[in-house]
């Protein structure tokens, strides 16, 4: 038996029918080929397949699709085009931020949601806001001069941040 | 001979090319691929450490919904699927091989490990392949198993192999055991300790996943898998499991997150996609749930080792021995045999002259999942040996533990340095990495901070380790007579394109290490055009030539060096076709900045025009030349490449809470010649990190009956970004002398480095509490515990 649901996804209007037990991140992969968004771990920690519903960011692997229904989702896909980044995409490949990619998207959407909160974090609150992407890669070191660069620009630049926002 | 010199592209931090896909998730990772009319695979997984299977009731499973065929032991069997093959077998002491029980991917009847594969289910949707693989039911005769290396050893233990008596794998030895006793016989001081090398779970972010797929038509089996070396992976499964030839046999291993060690064998699943796949005429995918991957990835480490250490009255190194023994898990991986034996013993020498080394290690069967390389492999087993004796040396000698290393240290002079323990190191400078280690470290402002954190009640302590590594794996006759079954080279294919565009092809593969780009900055400075003219390709053995992969820091010091040895090929070429063109001898032509010059003169022709003419031959030396321009070398190291280096921890402890704080950490690494300083620096961060986490946080732990404790990121400790602090890295460099591009590697680094600093500084911290020795990982409960029973002797 499937439910139907609508939703909006990187701006666009969706329709799915979707099982009760289908995950948001299933939803997205296998169901709009978003491939984009990743799956780490099966215990919410990792991080990896952290998305945007209506603004605010979340594990994908701990929502239910039909709990996504009526709301707008914003994948990594959605963030920013290789012609267009979005800053912190952009951040992320001055500095270094990533080497495999695999924990990217989730890490990405992660700190963009933690400069909304937070838009001048010192490195502590980077640290600590990071803490629910498991990066094995970097060892952060890199990830967090990004962030901490894309807060400096964006400040400087409100207006960027404002059309990206 | 290191001659391609720094200069222009080489030894800038240019940004990735391959980031753009990965910022905006337009990677393609193996789970994101989907076949036309693609099945999933369920594993059915044993829940017991060791048990005969009496019987496997697959009835319910297959009446499921969606389900296509469940397969088990048996079945496979019963097509005669091979083993999955051991690729490096060592020697007994006496002289006799190593045990090499066999290792089928599907088991018919016994079950030597949780999470050993016991059936397969294959249905049309994942979700219906888990739930079904939830209704196989296993009848198992249940038997006692043994988890525990020194265990596994004892008389009476639970056997795991019946071909591997008292479970002992091996019983390897290397260096001159009398030249030892003679050395403890001498000695002035002898300084002796226990350690244990924790066991580690590699945890890449991406899970292992895997496609096969077989075409009836033409013959060909296609492997998609999360790979770290496509062609080792069809070679041994190819020829050991499936008996097919390899022109019908392609592996593709696209883009892969992150391996670490985990992704160089062939696994169990790669060979249960294939063969259902062949068995149904579809494709069959698996991709394993992180719960999957904690038990059943090959882990890494888990050694217990005695070390003793003899000096003379002055402090002079004498010798050292040590007895190790490894956990090998259940089955035999690709490289268990190897690591911790060549590519640990070996080691034991270190940065010091230490004249008589003798080690021996005895390789132990248990029932736990299989254990082989995690990054460093062996290599940060010897260096934690090495250095915890080390600073146990000093500090029980009363000597800075700086100037013992210092007076120990093999001298700059002294190269090459052929150590008593097989290697000959070519180049090196330890003095030069510890001192600039030390002085970014502020080691002389050290009793300072200490007297200021004991002032806020905080145990302020620092710890040095200085490391050797043999990297870029590895001669292939050397490999060849310490027991690899496979060669060691590495393989590329430079393909100019008519309009002068480059394409690399190269055995190599990336995984997260930036090849598409260093690779790039190589080529594009060798033939002087720009760097997006050239494309690097890997991962695919339908396109690449046969090449070994990506482990041991090899990548640029033996795949690099077949770049570039292929790319002087194409000059060479293009040369002699630029002669012709200008009408020139080919002895009179340079060629510079991208252009072919006829000597003393302005006649010239850019490297494009010279490819076009190769293409279009209209005009060319057809008498003495192929037209076409591409060119392969396969390039066989002459030796080991040698990087080293110092790392300084320093560290506060709550000693109420047993919090270790780590304030500052200083990398000081020799990787010779560096092409990319940004790519270099990430590669060192994320090595430390994965040290600290083995010295503070990871540990891999079962309990008595081979249940793993730590299957899940909520029980293991992975470092996050709020457990580490930003590092202070720095780079001294004596090029390698046997390769082109004079590089020695920087992929393990860090985690080898790391963990004896990290301890070494914790010990240092609660030396005046009166704790001398911590166990990894030092969690907060192990210190605060270490701290209340020093408390309690000493009031007792």
């Amino acid at each position: 038996m499937t439910i139907p649901i609508d939703l909006s996804v990187n701006g666009k209007a969706v329709h799915l029918e979707v099982s009760a037990a289908t995950l948001l991140v299933e939803a997205l992969r296998e169901h709009l080929e978003l491939t984009g968004t990743h799956v780490g771990c099966d215990t919410s920690q990792c991080g990896a397949c952290t998305v945007h519903v209506d603004g605010r960011s979340v594990k994908s692997c701990t929502m239910l699709a039909v709990q996504a229904a009526s709301t707008q989702v914003v994948t990594i896909e959605g963030l920013g085009t290789p012609e267009a980044l979005h800053p912190m995409q952009a951040a992320f490949r001055e500095h270094h931020g990533l080497q495999c990619g695999f924990c990217t998207p989730g890490m990405i959407m992660s700190a963009v949601d933690l400069l909304q909160r937070n838009p001048n974090p010192s490195e502590a609150e980077v640290r600590a806001g990071l803490e629910g992407n498991i990066c094995r890669c970097t060892g952060y070191h890199n990830i967090v001069a990004a962030v901490l660069d894309c807060a400096r620009r964006m400040q400087a630049a409100p207006q960027q941040e404002r059309a990206h926002g | 001979m290191a001659d391609i010199k720094t200069g222009g592209l080489i030894g800038q931090s240019v940004k990735r090319t391959e980031d753009l896909r990965f910022i905006t998730g337009r990677g393609r990772y193996t789970d994101d691929i989907a076949r036309r009319h693609q099945l999933h695979a369920a594993m059915v997984r044993a829940t017991v450490a060791h048990a005969k299977i009496k019987s496997v009731d697959t009835r319910a499973a297959l009446a499921a919904p969606g389900v296509v065929a469940v397969y088990t032991g048996a079945d496979m069997a019963a097509d005669k699927v091979g083993g999955l093959p051991c690729g490096w077998v060592v020697k007994n002491r006496d002289g006799s091989g190593q045990a090499e029980p066999a290792h089928p991917a599907l088991q018919a009847e016994r079950v030597r490990y949780v999470g050993d594969h016991v059936a397969v289910v294959i249905a049309e949707t994942k979700a219906q392949a888990r739930a079904a693989a939830e209704l196989v039911s296993v009848d198992y005769e249940e038997l006692p198993a043994v988890v525990d290396c020194r265990a596994a050893l004892a008389s009476g233990a639970p056997q795991v192999h019946a071909e591997a008596a008292g479970n002992q794998c091996f019983d390897w030895e290397l260096g001159d055991a009398g030249a030892v006793q003679a050395a403890f016989a001498k000695a002035a001081h002898v300084v002796r300790l226990d350690l244990r090398n924790n066991r580690l779970i590699a945890n890449a972010m991406e899970p292992r996943s895997c496609i096969g797929d077989y075409d009836s038509s033409t013959g060909e089996h296609t492997l998609i898998t999360a790979s770290q070396n496509p062609h080792v992976v069809r070679l041994l499964l190819a020829a050991f499991v499936f008996g097919i030839p390899e022109h019908k046999f392609r592996v593709i291993a696209p883009d892969v997150g992150g391996g670490f060690g985990s992704k160089i064998y062939p696994y169990p699943e790669d060979v249960i996609v294939l063969w259902a796949a062949r068995k149904l005429g579809r494709p069959v995918k698996w991709t394993a749930t992180r719960s999957e991957a904690f038990i059943s990835d090959a882990q890494g480490r888990d050694h217990y080792s005695h070390v003793e250490l003899a000096l003379d009255k002055d402090a002079n190194f004498l010798g050292l021995k040590v007895d190790t023994i490894a956990n090998l898990g259940s089955y035999l991986s690709t490289f268990a045999a190897a690591v911790p034996t060549y590519l640990y013993g070996t080691l034991l020498a270190g940065t010091y002259r230490t004249p008589a080394i003798y080690v021996n290690v005895k390789g132990v069967f248990t029932h736990t999942a299989p254990v082989d390389a995690y990054r460093g492999a062996g290599r940060p087993e010897a260096t934690f040996v090495v250095e915890r004796i080390v600073e146990q040396a000093a500090r029980q000698l009363k000597i800075d533990p700086a100037e013992l290393r210092r007076r120990n240290f093999i001298p700059v002079d002294a190269f090459p340095y052929q150590t008593p323990v097989a290697l000959m190191y070519d180049t090196g400078n330890y003095h030069a990495t510890l001192d600039s280690g030390l002085k970014l470290a502020d080691y002389a402002g050290f009793p300072a901070r200490r007297a200021e954190a004991a002032k806020r009640g905080k145990l302020r302590g620092i710890g040095i380790s200085t490391y050797i590594e043999a990297c870029g794996i590895a001669p292939s006759a050397v490999a060849g007579a310490l027991g690899a079954r496979a060669g060691l080279f590495e393989a590329a294919t430079i393909r100019i394109n008519p309009t002068g565009s480059v394409t690399v092809l190269t055995g190599s593969h990336s995984h997260g290490q930036g090849h598409e780009t260093t690779f790039a900055q190589v080529v594009a400075e060798m033939l002087g055009i720009p760097m997006a003219s050239v494309e690097v390709v890997h991962g695919d053995t339908g396109k690449i030539p046969f090449g070994m992969g990506t482990y041991g820091s090899r990548s640029l010091a033996v795949g690099g060096a077949a770049i570039v040895n292929a790319t002087r090929k194409i000059i060479s070429k293009g040369r002699r076709i630029a002669a012709h063109l200008l009408e020139a001898s080919a002895d009179d032509v340079d060629f510079e900045g991208g252009r072919y010059v006829v000597r003393g003169t302005d006649r010239a022709k850019a490297f494009g025009e010279v490819a076009f003419a190769a293409y279009v031959p209209h005009n060319f030396p057809h008498e003495t030349e192929e037209p076409g321009l591409e060119e392969t070398a396969f390039y066989d190291p002459k030796n080991f490449t040698y990087p080293s280096g110092a790392h300084i921890c320093e560290v506060e402890i709550d000693p109420d809470t047993g919090v270790t704080h780590i304030v500052r950490f200083t990398a000081a690494d020799d990787f010779g010649q560096i092409i990319n300083p940004m790519v270099v620096e990430g590669q060192v961060h994320g090595g430390l990190v994965q040290g600290i986490g083995q010295a503070l946080h990871e540990n891999c732990v079962y309990d008595d009956a081979g249940q793993l404790l730590t299957g899940s990121f909520m029980d293991y400790g992975m470092p996050r970004a709020d457990d580490v602090p930003s590092f202070n890295v720095t780079t001294e460099c004596t090029p390698c002398t046997h390769n082109p591009l004079g590089v020695k590697g920087c992929g393990e680094a860090g985690a080898i480095g790391a963990p004896p600093a990290v301890i070494n500084a914790v010990l240092d911290a609660l030396a005046p509490v009166g704790v001398t020795d911590i166990t990894m990982p030092a969690t907060p409960h192990a210190v605060w515990s270490a701290i209340q029973a020093a408390r309690s002797h000493k009031v007792a």
